[in-house]
């Protein structure tokens, strides 16, 4: 016979101001096998525990219900308590009377009539509970971390740091990401490259850190603790290992217009290159597309140019090297896929595709790079003549209206303080460039970051106007007309500008999506990773063993970017010290007795944890009959269920979800 | 269609969600405080391929009016086939509810992810809306089951 306790929870008055929780209480104790029921403010408090752990031990209590938040907030918390009391933690469950029923209705009759259903239906499930104990698994104690930004290489560094091995895979042809193209950093004006580049060769040198550039992740299997992934290592058609980074192909190289993707097409670059001065790995890659020997194989010809291969002193050019696809296993995974600006392809308005002279932020931020096409000087892209006014455009694709089409609802966070940034750079090095900034708000809070924003106003004297731009027109003396609205003094102003630097918003990177569905992780509706629980598990994804590092989680900062990727690391490391994990003990069953051996279960099986044996039983007359029965490998189920509805014969069942259960909560909710 | 002779009647309504998405849209939904009426009790399931066509017909049997599925968007599962899995088995069975006279209006899947509080609560709303028109259900009911 089953002895339930039933504690319900006030939670303080979030869920008794709206539910009767006396009553709830009252009602549940006269469930069949219910022995004892209470109510408490909090229960997860630890007076609350002890509460129930003293229950337990004094009652015998062989299964607890809780009546309080989600099970997805506090269940871990409760079947601990229980475990501490010696009951199973199997044995609890958890009736959502709180966020499902306190916070969705005002109606106190009705709400407590839903929270009684609901803590029936967890009274039922529990007496049909099967105590279940965990498995274990072994570890792979190494981790793998996707992208090579400041946030996977700042997580890369400190999971090495603690002694474990980790792969990054970056898709580009160095590490350092974004913020290697930035010119300075905001609010200390500290230069980018000189903090970010030490930390990339330290990443290059480090004996426990491999980096894997020019490569994707393409499959993802496994689970945590055992993540098996393929990875592809795209061609840069030059020997990684033996090629030293000298630039004497480049120089030969007569191919001198290619695109130059690190500067973001600004200027050109030779066919066969070395992304910048400082790139990591220090490895030439040859553009396919642009290179005269590798179109000249494409026509057949293997003649044709070769400069490069004839001057590389180390043999690395490899024009036949291929795409190649490798498999590692890991034990903990980190996203780290950055950001990327938003096209302004689309925003007619701003005259972007007529004019060169209308740039993005990230784009003048490579004009004012040292290391950038015009080496530091601010120049027009158009002319090569300096600016003298630069109109700054704010929140272009940011904040935009929820049925725009062009933009998003959110704010990119970073882009007040880098325009502040832009237009103080500009103002020191330019003192006669007039700068004005159209913003809908100016958002600042962060330390030190309200002072900068004062300085680009009271000490550098930029003209901050509140208003949005309308409309960008290209003039035929090569300057551009703004017009926008300054809502303060409440009229049109037209400023004649000779560049407009536009704050284009911050989007998840476009491989973000395709990754999540391979790492069966969780997106937000913009397409930024979700985080396991808003406030109290922000560096993890909800699904166990994948951790998030930088803006794929949302737009942020260097400061904050940084911060949650040790973060992440740290989690991946308590990961990565354990020898063994616990296996979730919630996973298919199936009943030798009534499997007939079909099949259709092994075929839903997404992780192909069932297979096949064939194994004796008792047949009638002292015979032995030999049958071919399914066998649930528990390590490898993670519990979906889909196997139990294929099953013909009904004799797959899930422990923890059986349909027993589940048919008991659906009688009680009724 | 037989109406409802009782005027006190509320549609009672099964929502059976997964773990991974729709019951943490759910709970978004009450982070929120967005409110939807207190007659859909939801179940939480680990998937929705968890679901045997069985727990519909039982709901029914035992006086629902109404079930809903949720679960992870198509290509977003938790286990990276269950919803396809669902999607099929509901197809089938809806059509096969409809022909023994569970109108398909009382049958729903809907997809919603852990960060579409508002969607869930829209979803629930539109759900208890559609189920109060079509009226009490009594097709498969059973009354044998009727503890009181």
């Amino acid at each position: 016979m089953e002895r339930i306790g039933v504690f319900v929870c006030h939670c303080g008055t979030n869920i008794a101001g709206t539910v009767d929780v006396e009553k709830v209480a009252e009602e549940l104790g006269k469930v069949d096998g219910v022995v004892y029921s209470t109510h408490y403010t909090y229960m997860c408090s630890s007076a609350g525990q002890q509460m129930i752990e003293d229950h337990i031990k004094n009652d015998k209590l062989t299964g607890v219900v809780l009546c309080s938040c989600s099970p997805r907030m506090h269940e871990k918390t409760f079947r601990s308590c229980a475990e501490r009391a010696g009951l199973n933690p199997f044995k609890v469950e958890v009736a959502n009377i709180r966020e499902q029923t306190s916070w969705v209705m005002k109606d106190m009759e009705q709400a407590t009539e839903k929270a009684i259903a609901l803590g029936k239906a967890a009274i039922a499930k529990t007496i049909l509970d099967t105590p279940l104990i965990a498995g274990e698994t072994p570890m792979t104690k190494r981790a793998l971390v996707i992208g090579g930004g400041i946030a996977g290489i700042t997580a890369a560094l400190d999971i090495a740091d603690a002694g474990f091995p980790v792969d990054i895979v970056e898709k580009d042809y160095t590490v350092g990401g974004k913020m290697a193209k930035l010119d300075k950093t905001f609010p200390t004006l500290d230069c980018a490259s000189c903090i970010v580049t030490p930390k990339m060769t330290e990443v290059s040198q480090n004996p426990n850190i491999r980096i894997l550039s020019a490569s994707e992740v393409c499959r993802v299997s496994g689970y945590i603790g055992n993540f098996e992934i393929d990875i592809k290592r795209h061609p840069r058609y030059v020997d990684e290992t033996k090629c030293t980074g000298c630039g004497a192909c480049i120089e030969k190289c007569p191919n001198k217009k290619v695109p130059n993707s690190f500067n973001l097409g600004l200027n050109n670059r030779k066919a066969i290159d070395i992304p910048f001065a400082q790139a990591v790995p220090k490895v030439a890659n040859i553009d396919a597309t642009y290179c005269l020997h590798m179109k000249g194989l494409a026509n057949g010809k293997d003649n044709v140019c070769g400069f490069c291969e004839k001057a590389c002193a180390a043999g690395a050019i490899k024009f036949d090297q291929k795409e190649e696809i490798i498999t590692e296993k890991y034990g903990a995974i980190i996203v780290a896929t950055g950001y990327n600006p938003i096209s302004l392809e689309k925003f007619d308005e701003y005259a972007y595709n007529q004019s060169p002279d209308v740039v993005s932020s990230l784009e003048f931020e490579r004009l004012c790079n040292a290391s950038g096409p015009t080496n530091g000087h601010l120049l027009r892209p158009s002319d090569g003549k300096e600016p003298k006014t630069i109109v700054f455009v704010q929140c272009v694709g940011s904040r935009c209206s929820a049925d725009s089409t062009k933009g998003h609802e959110y704010c990119s966070k970073i882009c007040c303080m880098y325009t502040a940034k832009h237009a103080i750079l500009t103002r020191d090095h330019y003192p006669d460039t007039n700068c004005y900034v159209f913003y809908i708000d100016v958002r600042t809070p962060g330390k030190l970051f309200d002072e900068f924003y004062r300085r680009a106003v009271e000490q550098y004297g930029v003209h901050y106007i509140k208003g949005q731009v309308g409309k960008v027109t290209p003039q035929s003396d090569g300057t551009l007309d703004v017009q926008g609205s300054d809502l303060i003094l409440n009229k049109q102003v037209h400023i004649k500008a000779d560049m407009v630097v536009l704050a284009a918003s911050i989007e998840a990177d476009k491989s973000a999506r395709p990754l999540a569905t391979m790492l069966t992780t969780s997106m937000d509706n913009n397409d930024f990773f979700l985080e396991a629980h808003a406030k109290l598990r922000p560096v993890e994804s909800p699904t166990a063993g994948i951790f998030l590092a930088g803006c794929c989680q949302g737009p942020k900062d260097i400061p904050e970017t940084v911060a949650q990727s040790s973060g992440a690391a740290a989690k991946a490391i308590c990961l990565l010290v354990k020898d063994k994990l616990k296996n979730d003990p919630c996973t298919a069953n199936p009943d030798e007795n009534a499997c007939n051996g079909c099949g259709q279960c092994a075929n839903v099986c997404p992780y192909g944890a069932i297979s096949y044996i064939d194994k004796d039983f008792r047949g009638p007359n002292r015979t032995t009959i030999t049958r071919h029965v399914s066998q649930v490998n528990s390590a490898m189920c993670h519990g979906c269920g889909a196997c139990t509805v294929a099953c013909p014969s009904g004799a797959m069942d899930l422990k923890g979800f059986s349909n027993k259960q589940i048919l008991a909560e659906v009688d009680s909710v009724l | 269609m037989i109406m409802s002779e009782n005027k006190n009647w509320t549609p009672k309504i099964v929502a059976f969600c997964c773990n991974w998405c729709s019951y943490a849209g759910a709970d978004l939904a009450g982070n929120n405080r967005l409110e939807y009426p207190g007659n859909v009790k939801i179940i939480r399931i680990p998937c929705s391929c968890r679901l045997n066509p069985l727990f519909i017909l039982r709901a029914f049997q035992r006086g629902a009016d109404g079930v809903i599925l949720c679960g992870c968007h198509p290509g977003d599962c938790h286990y990276s086939t269950g919803n396809y899995f669902a999607r099929r088995r509901m197809t089938l069975l809806f059509s096969m509810l409809d022909f023994l006279g569970i109108e398909k209006g009382r049958t729903r899947v809907e997809w919603c992810s852990a960060a579409e509080g508002v969607r869930f609560a829209g979803i629930m709303n539109d759900f208890v809306k559609q189920i109060t028109e079509l009226g009490e259900c009594k097709k498969l009911e059973d009354v044998r089951c009727k503890t009181n």
